[in-house]
């Protein structure tokens, strides 16, 4: 699958509470929560943000509480992938479980500025900047993770292994 | 190769001899956590699952603790639903208010968790139950969710940290200030996938209630699960809450540690965490003269029997600041009628704080104490990030319950021991 979008560029250790404030939290309705997504970081990004577009940012994205709140209000926003640098381990397991793509590559983190337009192919890991006409390559994700992903994610596992 | 504590209660929970920092294994539960912001997004996945049972009525918890006594309708709604669920699945660790409290205070409290054990929950502070000898980590709705229908969870295994106790802490220092330290000192991705294992002859002069404050905190360091090693105290803990068996860890003489950090108890300083990162610590001697609005004293951080007797050792017999509203918050019901029986409660209220039931409330910016713009709290709570305490211009500056009391009493950051 490959995705497009312009990039919305965030720094290191984005933590939970400004992905999603927890005074929203009184609701888990993923298109409710959309339109509160990054408010304390970035007043604008409701506004602004098309389907498609892509999150890049630092160390430790996702760090804090572990609201799946957080990965859902991204996904519901319409972006179409995080790529970061680490991801704090909790919000790396609840993207994988609610499906919502993430990449890790430290070098299209460096490389990659505010608004610029990529191209994603989830399938060989390829980030392509199609304003600087640059490509990175995402680290493939572990085998047992790659396995859950194909499943379709965790709700599909499950329910398999319940059958 | 030799296993540490953390990893001998994984190998033993997934039915092998050994395991490996790296990978990945599918492991038994004896505990899946909820409350009532995570709980009702795992039932709605637990029934994408196509699960109609839960795997173990008595290996379940769900703890109405966050929004609750209920600030508005829709957080109402979201207890409803919680409420719904346990009844139908008669979970037998069902707690509603009137019963419930902080739940990382609780469970411990209640006996429902114990050494040995393998511990989710859907509340990233899940990994309080180190403290006890455990290995519990926080998690998402979803992994709730599929715990609750199959008892099982997948995990990288950990590789993990020592972090080596030394010397004996001086009066004002406690468990808050050991774990603020070490966060500042390895950073909030310093420890990110790995154990932090406790060690160290001054762990002979940390309370269980220390230890549970500095297992709670790991995760803001990024950290899967913390530990400490099972002792007297440990013991004399569970011993009359815990009426089960339980199985005492050991990390091996040969394990392997990617790191190791000492950190000395006797020198250690009254550690403050200013906005708006938990790594940004500094000690009480280089805070300066920062002025403040409100105190909050409580949270499944700090809400345990002896965080409120260090607050009202500070607060006995003195007036809090006309200009600092001070509220305190015992995390469960028996600590709060602790507070009245050893005449904390009274204390409190003479001293012009607010006294109120358990809950999370302000800690995550839910209710019982939201910040305006501009305003600054000192909060003996857990994170300090962007808006958390409510307005994003305004700050939480993190502390233990004698600092945070003795800074009530000025209106400004301060040194207990200069009261």
């Amino acid at each position: 699958m490959i995705v497009e979008g312009k990039v919305f560029k965030y720094g290191d250790s984005i933590d939970t509470d400004v992905i999603i404030p927890a005074r929203y939290l009184n609701t888990s309705d993923p298109k409710e929560l959309a339109r509160y997504c990054m408010e304390d970081i970035d007043a604008a990004f409701a506004k602004r943000v098309e389907k498609g577009d892509i999150i890049v940012a630092g160390n430790n994205f996702g760090c804090g509480s572990s609201r799946e709140h957080a990965p859902i209000a991204i996904k519901a926003s319409g972006i179409s992938c995080v790529i970061a640098k680490s991801y704090a381990r909790i919000f790396y397991r609840n993207a994988f479980n609610i499906g919502l793509p993430i990449l890790e590559c430290a070098e299209a983190v460096d490389r990659i500025d505010e608004g610029e337009q990529l191209q994603v192919d989830f399938e060989t890991g390829e980030i392509h900047n199609l304003t600087k006409n640059e490509k990175y390559k995402a680290q493939p994700f572990p085998e047992f993770i790659q396995k859950i992903i194909n499943f379709g994610g965790l709700v599909e596992y499950v329910k398999h292994s319940l059958e | 190769m030799g296993m540490t504590m953390t990893q001998k209660i994984i190998a033993a929970h997934c039915g092998r001899s050994s395991v490996e920092a790296g990978e990945f294994v599918e492991i038994d539960l004896d505990m899946v956590l909820g409350n009532d912001i995570t709980t009702p997004i795992a039932i709605r996945e637990f029934e994408k699952m196509g699960a109609k049972k839960v795997y173990d009525q008595n290996k379940i918890s769900i703890v109405l603790d966050h929004f609750t006594p209920n600030k508005d309708i829709k957080s109402a709604e979201q207890c409803k639903e919680s409420r719904i669920f346990a009844k139908k699945h008669q979970i037998k660790h069902f707690y509603d208010v009137g019963q419930m409290g902080v739940e990382h205070a609780l469970l411990p409290e209640k006996g429902i968790v114990a050494a040995g054990d393998t511990i989710i929950g859907a509340d990233s502070h899940t990994c309080t139950y180190g403290a006890l000898g455990a290995f519990s980590t926080g998690v998402g709705s979803t992994d709730m969710a599929a715990g609750m229908a199959r008892g099982k969870f997948w995990l990288r295994v950990p590789g993990a940290i020592k972090v080596k106790l030394t010397g004996k802490p001086s009066k004002y220092v406690c468990g808050k200030d050991v774990i603020l330290h070490l966060i500042g000192k390895i950073g909030v991705d310093g420890g990110l996938y790995k154990s932090l294992e406790f060690t160290g002859e001054g762990l002979n002069h940390l309370s269980m209630d220390d230890r549970f404050t500095i297992a709670n905190m790991v995760v803001e360091a990024g950290a899967k699960n913390g530990i400490f090693p099972i002792d007297e105290k440990t013991l004399q803990y569970m011993t009359g809450r815990v009426d089960r068996a339980w199985v005492v860890y050991e990390a091996d003489q040969d394990a392997v540690y990617e790191e190791e950090i000492e950190i000395n108890l006797t020198t250690l300083r009254p550690t403050i965490a200013f906005p708006h990162l938990p790594e940004n610590t500094r000690s009480i001697d280089d805070a300066g003269d920062v002025e403040i609005h409100q105190v909050v004293i409580g949270s499944c951080t700090n809400g345990r029997i002896e965080d409120m007797r260090a607050a009202a050792e500070i607060l006995k017999g003195r007036k809090v600041s006309l200009d600092v509203r001070t509220i305190i918050i015992p995390a469960t019901q028996e600590i709060y009628m602790q507070c009245i029986k050893e005449g904390l409660a009274e204390i409190f209220i003479e001293a012009g704080a607010v006294l109120s039931t358990p809950t999370c409330g302000p800690c995550l910016g839910g209710h019982m104490g939201i910040m305006a713009a501009g305003e600054r709290t000192v909060a003996t709570t857990n994170r300090n990030f962007v808006g958390r305490m409510g307005h994003v211009e305004s700050e939480v500056y993190l502390a233990s319950p004698s600092v945070a009391a003795a800074s009530a009493i000025t209106g400004k950051i301060t040194n207990p021991e200069t009261l």
